[in-house]
């Protein structure tokens, strides 16, 4: 199968998580969205990894993973002190980190 | 002898710093020590004169190099003094009259709890004239110029608790200055045409330069006089001046300042003689100030301003002299020494008069005053003869050369001139006797109590019309007041005559002024007699209009020439609506222009600037999802920028 | 290796500042004796520069001190005085202990039993009228081009704590609204300044990349580049030299000021204290004019010609523009102010004459002016302290209260309207001439400024001390000993420049031809010269 095909869905997946990202208000949802793109920009960096026959993309990609893990920790825990203390998963509800 | 020159400056400059100086101990003695300067100036100047009378005519130049003052590239200015015959001429006058006045100002300013300052005043005046006349060049000239105009300036404004003192003396050095603008583009044209503005090499060279440049100096050397010799157009401020003590109006506004341009014209004779066209302006400005000053002396009724406008026309005589060249210079010069002795003699006796009627100005409130001040009347009356040019007194043989000097002027212009002159001596003579008639002669008016002027409004009414009114008491003024006068007259009736046996004074001013005998196209006697007959016909018009029919107490509504006169010929009004009122709005509009626009546009950098941050602002609203897209549209136009830029 | 002098000259104020701020909170008696002390030790120290200086000795500078500093961009701490230096030294070490001793009480604690009481830090205004000192003072001596500009730029964070920190007692609108209009006065005067020396260090930046690229080595060495210019080895293009002139030139226009970058002087000088507003006008404002002589001019020679008409037009705008608005004044100081931005086109009007008789006048105006406005100032300080407001209209009739004060109030303002016989008429006379001599139009229309001058003075004059004796000004006490002692030498001070200026001129002259022979011009030669033997007769 040839691999542009895998760069096609990588790019499908990323618009669907980018639309997720801007369209959604429940903060998990969003939240989800973003593991998508990321999760699109690793099956590029995978399918590019295969496409040039070198490793660099595949060592990326687990870079990648562990900063989503990263990110999954401290973002859960946000999500979940801001629900506590407010009630509700909308970001459109906490807008007070402005100027 | 040379030495004793800086002396002569030295001793009334020391005396001023004294007084002013040395705070209330000096208090008591302290007009004593003002006068005994004014004297040691005087006993100065007496043996520097027999110095000179004993050389030869053509050795009479003393100098005197003191130190170098401003040396800036080619440019030199030396504090040194010269005296020659016109100088000492000047310097007698300066500290004779001088120390008379002091003598005089002891009694007259007795009651005055600042006496001390006043003869520090005058003491700086004295300095001041001094360097004037005494300067060897024209710039230290100028320290003395505007060295008088300060001191004119405290003097006018001696009574500061007055307002319209205050106003009148910033008014005289407001005026003034726009005269020392010229004298200073003058010396400003000298330096660039002669590289120097000492006297000798400037008047040495003027036949190398160019009369267009010589016209130009010429004319900034009359506004300069104009300014400081109250000439028109710049003579509005003299008037005003009579606000200070009369002592004052004597010495510095008729006897020795007002002439320093007759003084400035003369030194600088050799310049209007290459300059015919600046000549014509001087004789001009001349003859059309003597009329000016005759016509508002006509018609005052305050006794100072109308020897204030007297003072004008007879330094507007001096004028036209000065401006006939070499058959004019001496006898304006002559005319100066007189006209010190007898209007300096006139301010004292009308100062005199005030001291014994309460201060009192107005002559409607005086009449008969003979009886009571036996003195004043007789040193009155022959400052009067002289000024008037009764046949022997002093102004007879000085104003009837100048009328001689014009008609000699030649052509239709010396027609003009001279029919000016004969014009100014029968309206001198008519002002002159009005002033004698309402003051000395006639009912005593100021037994009953005034009556409010309707002619003059401005004039708040007396404090004695609202209570009881209790005439004053007119008495003879003390011996330190009366012997002055008594001097001063004995200058007006002899000193005409002692200057023209010979011509003494001619040839004496010769070497320094050059002179040439006039050809009037009349006969000298012709001239004479219809200076005699005039003045007659003067004299008569006066006496037929004030001294046969009573003066009224109130000053009638009068002739529309009357009214304007009064005002004097609307100068002022002229001056109030174009400069002070068209200068108060530029102000205003140029402090709101500053306020608006130069510093609006700073602000309003400022404001936009702040305006476009509130704007910014706006972008970062707190909700995740926009900045989310605004991360995304970036990434979007950093790609599309990056793919743009590999494309081409 | 001799002893540096020049940076004693502007080390002892530098200690002074850091001593008076280290007295202890309740010692505020101690501080100010502290600051008069090292103030006149200043003094001291640059009458020692001025008896060490020899007027007219080879070479431009003397008294040179040179060390590398930092060696990647060639910076040097170069230091060397010519007269036009010296004078300006000797005008700022003479001026502060005056200042110091006028603002004795300026800084003092308010007194009274409120509980929220502005505790005013004494220590500290004194130390910032001793740093500003030091800064002004190396600026003078700085012939290294960056090390001027971090001090005339440095100059401006003391200015600003002693503009917004301390003014006069509160006007009209009580305490919060004048400490309002003191922050924006100051903030303003920060603001111009710093626009103006950003510009300059883009100039700066220029220079260096210039004589990097030229040179092999970039130097910022005044000495140097003037040097590297008459030998022909460096050449700046029209283009680059026009531009770089320029950015120099904004930075010292906002600070000298020239009109139209003139309006944050009236608030600066009107909301602070007197004897800050002095040393504002007086002291710090020289360096801009000082260094329009040293910099500009020697270091854009070409540039600086090129500029002159447009420049000229400039001062004649702020002279006229200047009378004129302080003619419209309300309040005394902002008159005084506007006052100083028409002296101030004076002061560039015969720098930019290119002759010796203007530049040599700008240098004596520089000096007479800050001893002229000094004492006007002063007195009005002292003035406006006893009856607590600014307003002209709220005087009347001092004279008859306060003789000496009213006095002393005239002489100044005679000095500022340059009267003969007093030191500002020597300058403003040779700076008319030399302006004239060139630039006759220019000259005659800035000899109506003398008139202009007579008519703020005298009028401000007239409505304060003259007149009937207003109520509230009864009682006024006359000066005191401390405020005698501060004006009477500087009335003594303007009466002997202005009979004899000699010394100063001296001082001077060799320095004025050194920067007309650097620009390459010549005084005009009068069209008739008289014979030098019919003036050597004499």
């Amino acid at each position: 199968m040839n691999p542009v095909n895998y760069l096609y869905l990588a790019a499908l997946l990323f618009t669907i998580g980018a639309a997720g990202v801007l369209i959604r208000r429940n903060a998990i949802v969003v939240f989800m969205c973003i593991e998508l793109m990321l999760n699109a920009c690793n099956l590029a960096f995978v399918a590019f990894s295969r496409m040039h026959g070198n490793l660099d993309g595949q060592i990326i990609a687990f870079f990648t993973m562990v900063v989503a893990a990263a990110e999954v920790v401290v973002g859960l825990a946000i999500i979940v002190s801001i629900f506590r203390t407010r009630h509700t998963a909308s970001v459109d509800d906490a807008s007070l980190m402005k100027l | 002898m040379e030495n004793l020159i800086a002396l002569l400056v030295a001793a009334p400059l020391a005396g001023a710093a004294l007084l002013l100086c040395g705070g209330r101990r000096l208090d008591r003695a302290g007009h004593w020590i003002g006068t005994l300067f004014a004297l040691a100036s005087f006993a100065l100047a007496v043996p520097l004169f027999t110095e000179l009378l004993g050389r030869d005519a053509e050795q009479r130049t003393l100098h005197q190099h003191l130190f170098s003052w401003i040396p800036v590239g080619g440019f030199q200015a030396d504090v040194a003094f010269q005296l020659d015959q016109l100088s000492m001429t000047f310097v007698l006058l300066i500290t004779g009259v001088g120390s008379l006045i002091h003598i005089y100002s002891v009694g007259y300013m007795e009651h005055d709890e600042r006496r001390r300052r006043f003869f520090g005043y005058l003491n700086l005046f004295l300095a001041a004239m001094l360097l004037l006349v005494l300067a060897d060049n024209y710039l230290l000239l100028y320290v003395g110029w505007e060295g008088v105009g300060l001191a004119s300036y405290l003097l006018i404004g001696f009574w500061q608790h007055k307002p319209s003192a205050a106003t009148a003396a910033k008014k005289a050095f407001l005026v003034n200055r726009v005269g020392d603008m010229g004298l200073s583009i003058a010396i400003m044209l000298m330096f660039t045409t002669f590289g120097t503005f000492a006297f000798g090499p400037v008047l040495g060279a003027v036949g190398e330069t160019s009369e267009g440049k010589l016209t130009a100096i010429g004319l900034m050397l009359l506004l300069a006089a104009c300014g400081k010799s109250a000439q028109v157009p710049l003579q509005s401020w003299l008037g005003d001046a009579m606000e200070g003590p009369t002592p004052v109006s004597a010495l510095i506004h008729a006897a020795t300042m007002v002439t320093a341009g007759v003084y400035l014209i003369t030194r600088s004779g050799a310049i209007f003689n290459g300059a015919p066209d600046a000549q014509t302006a001087v004789v001009v400005v001349g003859a059309v100030t003597l009329l000016f000053g005759a016509i508002v002396g006509c018609a005052k009724d305050d006794i100072k301003k109308a020897l204030a406008g007297s003072t004008m026309s007879q330094i507007g005589y001096m004028i036209l002299a000065a401006g006939l060249g070499p058959i004019g210079y001496a006898f304006a010069i002559m005319h100066l020494v007189t006209h010190g002795f007898f209007k300096a003699g006139l301010f004292l006796g009308a100062g005199s008069v005030m001291h014994g009627m309460n201060d009192e100005v107005d002559m409607r409130r005086y009449g008969g005053l003979r009886k009571y001040m036996p003195v004043t009347f007789i040193t009155f009356g022959l400052g009067y003869l002289a000024i008037i040019g009764f046949p022997g007194l002093s102004g007879f043989f000085s104003k009837d050369k100048i009328i001689e000097a014009a008609f000699a002027k030649g052509g239709t212009e010396g027609w003009i001139l001279g029919g000016a002159a004969l014009l100014g001596a029968a309206i001198t003579a008519f002002y002159m006797t009005r002033v004698m008639l309402m003051t000395f002669f006639g009912e005593e008016r100021w037994r009953k109590a005034p009556t409010p002027s309707p002619a003059e409004p401005s004039v708040e009414p007396a404090a004695e019309t609202r209570g009881e009114y209790t005439p004053p008491h007119p008495h003879e003024s003390p011996k330190s007041m009366t012997i002055p006068m008594i001097l001063l007259a004995v200058g007006s009736v002899a000193a005409g005559g002692l200057f023209s046996i010979n011509e003494a004074f001619v040839k004496w001013l010769e070497p320094v002024t050059d002179f040439e005998h006039g050809h009037p196209p009349l006969s000298a006697s012709a001239i004479t007699t219809a200076t005699i007959v005039v003045m007659v016909l003067g004299v008569a018009l006066a006496y037929f209009q004030y001294g046969r029919k009573p003066v009224p107490a109130v000053a009638p509504r009068g002739s529309l020439l009357t009214r304007a006169a009064r005002r004097d010929l609307l100068q002022d009004d002229f001056n109030h609506a174009v400069l002070v009122r068209g200068g108060g709005e530029l102000t205003r509009a140029l402090v709101q222009l500053d306020h608006s626009v130069v510093d609006g546009a700073v602000r309003g950098t400022a404001a936009s600037m702040g305006g476009l941050s509130g704007r910014l602002r706006q972008v970062q609203n707190g909700f995740a999802r926009s900045y989310a897209v605004q991360m995304l549209g970036g990434a979007a136009v950093l790609i599309a920028a990056t793919l743009l830029m590999r494309g081409v | 290796m001799s002893f540096p002098l020049l940076t004693a000259t502007a080390a002892v104020p530098a200690i002074g500042a850091i001593a008076t701020a280290a007295v202890p909170a309740a010692k505020r008696t101690v501080a100010k004796w502290l600051a008069l002390l090292f103030s006149l030790a200043t003094l001291v120290l640059a009458a020692v520069v001025a008896v060490r200086f020899t007027p007219g000795a080879k070479g431009p500078f003397q008294l040179t001190e040179s060390h590398a500093w930092i060696r990647s961009f060639g910076v040097r701490y170069e230091l060397g005085v010519d007269g036009i230096a010296v004078a300006l030294i000797a005008l700022t070490a003479l001026l502060v202990p005056f200042v110091i001793l006028a603002g004795w009480h300026d800084a003092d604690p308010m007194e009274g039993p409120e509980p929220n009481r502005r505790w005013r830090p004494t220590q500290g205004f004194f130390a910032l009228i001793l740093a500003v000192e030091a800064m002004v003072v190396i600026s003078f001596e700085a012939t290294d081009v960056f090390l001027f500009y971090i001090f005339f730029e440095a100059m401006l964070i003391p200015m600003y704590f002693l503009i917004g920190g301390f003014g006069d007692r509160a006007g009209s609108g009580g305490e919060e609204h004048s400490a309002s209009l003191r922050s924006q006065a100051a903030v303003k005067f920060l603001l111009y300044n710093l626009a103006g020396g950003l510009i300059m260090l883009a100039a700066v930046i220029g220079l260096y990349a210039a004589t990097a690229d030229q040179l092999g080595s970039g130097t910022f060495s005044l000495t140097e580049i003037v040097q590297a210019r008459a030998d022909g080895k460096l050449a700046l293009g029209t283009g680059t030299e026009r531009l770089l002139f320029l950015g120099f030139f904004f930075a010292f226009a906002v600070k000298a000021p020239l009109w139209p970058l003139h309006t944050w002087l009236p608030g600066a000088m009107g909301e602070s204290t007197a004897p800050v507003a002095v040393l504002i006008t007086a002291v710090v404002d020289k360096v801009g004019t000082f260094a329009m002589l040293r910099f500009c001019l020697q270091l854009f020679p070409e540039a600086s010609s090129w500029a002159t008409p447009v420049i000229l037009v400039l001062a004649l705008v702020s002279i006229l523009y200047g009378a004129l608005l302080a003619v419209g004044q309300r309040d005394i100081k902002r008159l005084i102010a506007y006052a100083s931005i028409s002296h101030f086109g004076f002061i560039i009007m015969g720098i930019f004459a290119m002759t010796s008789q203007g530049q040599g006048g700008a240098t004596l105006y520089m000096v007479n002016h800050g001893i002229s406005t000094a004492a006007l100032m002063l007195v009005a300080g002292f003035l406006i302290s006893r009856r607590g407001s600014r307003l002209i209209a709220d005087y009347g009739g001092v004279q008859k209260a306060a003789p000496v004060l009213a006095g002393t109030f005239l002489v100044g303002g005679l000095a500022t309207l340059s009267l003969p016989g007093l030191a500002p008429f020597v300058s403003e006379f040779l700076v008319l001439v030399g302006t004239f001599s060139r630039y006759p139009a220019v000259g005659i229309v800035a000899t109506v400024g003398i008139v202009l001058a007579a008519l703020y003075v005298l009028v401000l004059y007239q409505r304060t001390m003259t007149g009937p004796v207003k109520s509230e000004v009864r009682a006024m006490p006359d000066l005191k000993a401390r405020e005698l002692a501060v004006v009477a030498p500087l009335i003594a001070l303007l009466l002997f420049l202005g009979v004899y200026p000699k010394p100063l001129t001296d001082l001077v002259n060799p320095a004025v031809d050194h920067t007309l022979s650097v620009v390459d011009q010549h005084d005009p030669r009068p069209d008739v010269p008289v014979k030098a033997d019919a003036e050597a007769a004499k």
